[in-house]
């Protein structure tokens, strides 16, 4: 996010970020987060539908931000994980509530509502799922 | 019958203990808890607000209620420390629990006694036949100026409530409130810290409105203090709840499920509603509980709830107050401050 | 295919003070046209890696400037795909002039990055990595790839110290380079000690921030004799694409793009990785390095710290990657790291790499990555 977080760029994806709503193709059967219009495997044949994902998953790899981009500065050191659900797709995000021992691969992690990213003092506030060790 | 459906709570994990912080104030720590009969508080992770509170204890208070989130038909969120100004934390909530657009919501303010404000609003509505369930939440980031004798006391917590008819673990047989104009604890728009009146918010502000709408409670509904089984007041600290309780001759045992204060502070909107919750995590089908709330400013709401057959099954599956109270980790004044900047 | 370079122009990469966007980029591009031997009016058209002017410098529309600067009318294509901006330029001068509509092309690839602060750059290069799912959530460069070293690392037993000889490695090369940013030698306990940036990438782990602009003179392979007796010639050109976000790669430790860029291009040059004497692959970090020794098939998946244990891909080694330095001690202008990987082998090739040279240089590649391996390009040289 840069130095201002755009009202549209975020209002648009307030109900995929806040309930984890994905789609899944009727066609392949695959589920997909973020949701797509246009199922990458099927292309034309594909047919999509809104699914809400289950919260839980694994840590499939995982990083700690130490040196932070524009507005995550007073967060470091934070940690950042690619983590796949137990209903299939994949997605990038922090893990909070945790301690040395649980960042590993494997660690069974669930979805959790926190801030994101405020745009300074007069700015909207971005809210989304981070993911906490269970 | 109306009476609650589901309830939730979220209590962040961070703690600060009384001697930590009276340590950089030169403060007698033994004297202050002792006085104040609280250990620790709550402290908010750098990520975590209001807002984000209130989504949690919905969340866990939809789990136990088992209802589509589609039939909540009303949200209110009680708080002092709501992100915004204007912009409500009531619809950020209704996002967040996938509720639709097909309901009404906003946000309250009256001090620590939000959250039951919330609860007689939802009661008014399902009452009034215009929806069928009503979503109440209590929930704050509570703020001191550092130095202060609030700063061992105000922390961070919240407690949701689904109100309805169908499905009930606890009825709320009745309710009755008490209000008045009475400055014992404010803050100036615009200003970062609340002031206070020092003593005077104790015998001419708590005590008078907590003792006035319990006895306005029993009488209204012909009971006695023996009717009840536990007793929650809102908790600024631990000796006030423990006092009041003794100016109306109630049995000091009958607080201990709910006197959640002593470990995690005062959790303002979201105090008395935790003590409830506690409660409610322990108690036996049949048994009664009177919750009174106290908001400066000033006002308290009390209510006689009557538990039910249905909550035994039901409070299984969300994580218990006393979970969220063991599930904790100690900060030191310096990462405490860094916290309280928030993002 | 066969496309000439016959002439290479570059500056030194390094933090220019003194210089903005456009001064940069006519210093390169008057070196090139100057070792071309050839006239600024014998251009056609002007191909410009660059990638994110805009959020460097407010400057967009870039290589209308640079041909302004220059004094020509000529078409002027701004190419963008992240790091892979220069490459993806070069691929772009080298069709044109395939097709029949250039003889003489100028590809060139600038960078000016030093004149915000760090945060704000952090967050500008996270314009080449999904905005909306990995930008959002407070993600950096260096922490998507130590995602992928941290798998690395658990799938194959990959260890620090193996990425650290990556830049032990290359800074000796760069000691050895006038353009690079850093000519100093450091130790594999340097690595290990320095700062985390993000955990397992320390500071000396990751490509510093850098100016800099490179330039090449590309020409119809039949022509090159009339401008140089040393042409060297790209006879394989291949790019693919992957999903931008990393998560949602088919693999976390192999980037599918390198890989089918790689099999593009040996193919088109009729030869296969056996035949590759040295490489300039994307180090943008050190496990960037391993990973692409393996996707490029110098080695098999999961051994690329082993070429670094048996020091294969050192200077006087079986198979010389990053002779320049590699993005890790030149620097990373990121527009134009592209055009210097070509420059590189180029040079050696011609015989001009000078404190650098390998011996018996006959055909060498570039590759260049952009974003987390959502776009890659490989090039192959012969003498």
């Amino acid at each position: 996010m840069g130095h201002e977080s755009s009202v549209p760029l975020f209002w648009r994806l307030i109900k995929t970020r806040y309930q984890l709503i994905g789609t899944k193709c009727m066609t392949c059967g695959n589920k997909f987060y973020p949701p797509k219009s246009l199922c990458p495997v099927c292309r034309k044949e594909g047919k999509l539908e809104e699914i809400k994902l289950g919260k839980t998953g694994k840590i499939l790899t995982f990083s700690i931000v130490r040196s932070a981009p524009t507005g995550f500065d007073k967060e470091t050191p934070y940690p950042v994980a690619i983590i796949e659900l137990d209903d299939g797709p994949r997605l990038t995000s922090q893990i909070v509530d945790w301690k040395e021992e649980d960042l590993k691969i494997g660690r069974r992690v669930e979805a959790c509502f926190r801030r994101i990213y405020t745009d300074g003092e007069e700015g909207i506030i971005n809210y989304g799922l981070k993911f906490r060790p269970i | 019958m109306i009476g609650i459906v589901g309830y939730g709570g979220y209590i962040p994990r961070f703690r600060i203990k009384v001697e930590e912080i009276a340590s950089v104030w030169n403060a007698d720590a033994k004297a202050l808890k002792s006085g104040l009969n609280v250990e620790e508080k709550s402290v908010p992770s750098i990520d975590e607000d209001t807002a984000t509170i209130a989504v949690e204890a919905a969340l866990n208070a939809l789990k136990m209620a088992g209802i589509d989130p589609k039939e909540i038909g009303a949200i209110y969120v009680g708080s002092e420390s709501h992100p915004y100004a204007v912009k409500p934390t009531s619809t950020i909530v209704g996002e967040a629990i996938g509720c639709g657009t097909e309901f009404t919501a906003a946000d309250i303010e009256f001090a620590c006694k939000a959250g039951t404000a919330g609860i007689q609003m939802v009661m008014g509505l399902i009452q009034g036949g215009y929806i069928k369930f009503g979503l109440a939440i209590g929930a704050d980031t509570a703020q001191s100026k550092p130095g202060d004798a609030l700063e061992y006391t105000a922390a961070a917590g919240g407690a949701a409530y689904i109100i309805g008819k169908n499905g009930i673990i606890a009825e709320i047989e009745g309710t009755f409130s008490v209000s008045s104009d009475t400055p014992d604890f404010w803050r100036r728009e615009g200003i970062e810290y609340p002031s206070h009146g020092g003593r005077f918010t104790g015998i001419p502000a708590y005590f008078k409105h907590v003792v006035s709408a319990t006895k306005g409670l029993m009488s209204k509904l012909s009971l006695k203090e023996s009717d009840f089984d536990y007793v929650v007041f809102h908790m600024p600290n631990g000796k006030f709840p423990l006092n009041a309780a003794k100016m109306l001759n109630i049995d000091l045992e009958k607080l201990k499920p709910g006197l959640v204060v002593q470990k995690i502070g005062n959790t303002y909107s979201g105090s008395s509603l935790l003590g409830l919750a506690s409660t409610l995590d322990i108690a036996k089908p049949g048994q009664r509980i009177l919750v009174t709330s106290y908001g400066s400013g000033a006002g308290s709401d009390s209510f006689s709830i009557k538990v039910t057959d249905l909550i035994e099954e039901k409070r299984q599956k969300t994580k218990k107050i006393q979970d969220f109270i063991d599930d904790k980790e100690y900060v030191t004044y310096a990462h405490y401050t860094r916290l309280r900047r928030g993002i | 295919m066969k496309v000439a370079v016959i002439g290479v122009g570059i500056t030194k990469f390094g933090e220019h003070w003194d210089n903005n966007l456009r001064e940069l980029a006519i210093e390169a591009g008057t070196k090139a046209i100057m070792d071309a031997k050839i006239r600024g009016s014998d251009i056609d058209s002007i191909y410009l890696g660059n990638m994110s002017a805009g959020r460097f410098i407010g400057q967009e529309h870039v290589a209308a400037l640079v041909s302004g600067e220059l004094g020509l009318s000529i078409p002027a294509i701004r190419v963008e795909g992240a790091c892979a901006s220069g490459g993806i330029a070069l691929r772009e001068g080298i069709l044109s002039i395939l097709s029949g509509q250039n003889d003489i092309v100028l590809v060139g690839g600038a960078e000016k990055m030093t004149d915000l602060m760090t945060d704000s750059t952090t967050t500008a290069l996270m314009g080449a990595a999904d905005q909306e799912w990995e930008a959002y959530y407070g993600l950096t460069f260096p922490s998507l790839y130590a995602m992928i070293a941290r798998r690395h690392m658990f799938e194959f037993g990959t260890t620090r110290e193996q990425m650290a000889k990556v830049a032990v490695k290359n800074h000796h090369n760069g000691s050895l380079n006038p353009a690079a940013q850093f000519n100093k030698e450091i130790t594999i306990d340097e690595v290990l000690n320095s700062t985390m940036v993000a955990d397992p990438l320390t500071l000396l782990d990751c490509s510093p921030i850098t100016d800099g602009a490179a330039a090449l003179i590309l020409c119809k392979a039949e022509l090159a004799k009339k401008y140089t007796d040393n042409p060297v010639y790209i006879i394989g050109s291949g790019q693919a694409s992957d999903t931008l976000a990393l998560h949602d790669r088919r693999s976390l430790t192999t980037l599918d793009a390198t890989v089918k860029a790689a099999q593009v291009a040996y193919k088109q040059a009729g030869i296969t990785v056996n035949d590759v004497d040295m490489a300039e692959v994307h180090d943008c970090f050190t496990i960037a390095e391993i990973v692409a020794t393996e996707d490029l098939g110098f080695c098999k998946k999961g051994e690329g710290g082993k070429l670094l244990d048996e020091g294969a891909t050192e200077l006087n080694g079986r198979i010389p990657i990053n002779t320049s330095g590699g993005l890790k001690a030149v620097g990373h202008p990121v527009g134009a790291t592209g055009v210097k990987q070509a420059i590189e082998i180029v040079l050696q090739l011609r015989g001009e790499a000078e404190k650098r040279q390998i011996k018996d240089a006959n055909i060498g590649l570039t590759h260049n990555v952009g974003g987390s391996g959502a776009t890659a390009v490989v090039h192959v040289f012969s003498r």
